[in-house]
């Protein structure tokens, strides 16, 4: 196991106590979302996972 | 009256400091990325070997503080562009790996970046004509890049089968889901300053990029 790694894991986990507080303040203060909110989320991310299942079989082809 | 006067200004003085908002972020963002590009061309040509995972994690990270800190002066256009010049230079020798590995590597960098665009422009654009308020994501995408930190830290010390993938995958949605978010917040008045606005959809698609030309890599990749 090199230093470099241990480093690397070490910055990554400054990184994510760092953003922790930040994680906490949006999940409190943020709004609520509905499930029409999350419904206006959901559609756009199922069209770029077929987009990319797409992708992959235009790309193997 | 007087007060409705008012009110109408400042509804129009929003709308106009929006519209700026987004004009700005989208011009500065499309130089960006003409600048990374052509900073990854050099790399490529030049056969940069890649900086390895520590050179690119501390550099992005400092330059990234370093925008955040210099965002409210000219300073942070320097900034701005020495970030994504930085990120296109780790950017060519991971292409250069694409293009020697496969033998359809330029297919595939193509298609990654084809794919990106494609991408960007849909959800951005439907983020942008319906204004849509999508900032009680916000808590949601900051667990998954948690989560996604955790599993890269593990993934550096112990070797499980198709982690990576899984990575690459979710960081694919994830970015998808920042950059609805991010749009939004430029719509909905959640992020007012155009030089963090064009940083954090830079971030957005420099992460798309790479995790969707991993995957594509992966699945559709011929020695």
């Amino acid at each position: 196991m090199d230093w470099e790694k241990i480093l690397s894991a070490i910055i990554l986990g400054g990184l994510i106590l760092f953003l922790y507080p930040r994680m906490r303040k949006e999940a409190k203060d943020a709004p609520k979302g509905t499930a029409d909110d999350w419904k206006g989320v959901l559609f756009p991310l199922l069209g770029v996972v077929l987009f990319i299942v797409f992708l992959i079989m235009m790309a193997k082809s | 009256m007087n007060q409705f006067g008012n009110a109408v200004a400042r509804s129009e003085s929003q709308i106009l400091s929006t519209n700026k908002l987004i004009k700005n972020t989208y011009i500065l963002l499309s130089m960006t990325l003409l600048f990374s590009a052509g900073i990854a061309g050099v790399a490529m040509v030049m056969n940069v070997p890649p900086l390895g995972f520590l050179v690119t994690l501390v550099g992005y990270i400092g330059l990234l503080f370093l925008t955040a800190k210099l965002r409210n002066s000219v300073w942070g256009l320097v900034s701005v562009f020495a970030f994504t010049g930085f990120m296109g230079l780790t950017l060519g020798p991971i292409i250069n790996l694409y293009l020697n590995t496969f033998a359809n590597g330029d297919q595939l960098v193509m298609t990654a970046m084809g794919g990106t665009g494609i991408i960007f422009l849909s959800l951005s654009g439907y983020a942008l004509t319906t204004r849509k308020d999508f900032s009680f994501m916000g808590g949601f995408l900051l667990t998954g890049i948690m989560v996604m930190l955790g599993a890269v830290i593990l993934s550096m010390f112990v070797n499980i089968p198709g982690l990576q993938l899984a990575i690459s995958a979710v960081v694919v949605l994830l970015m998808s889901g920042f950059i609805l978010y991010d749009t939004s917040r430029m719509v909905n008045g959640g992020e007012t300053n155009y030089i963090m606005a064009t940083v954090s959809l830079y971030i957005n698609i420099y992460m798309l990029f790479t995790h969707l030309l991993h995957l594509l890599g992966a699945f559709a990749g011929e020695d």
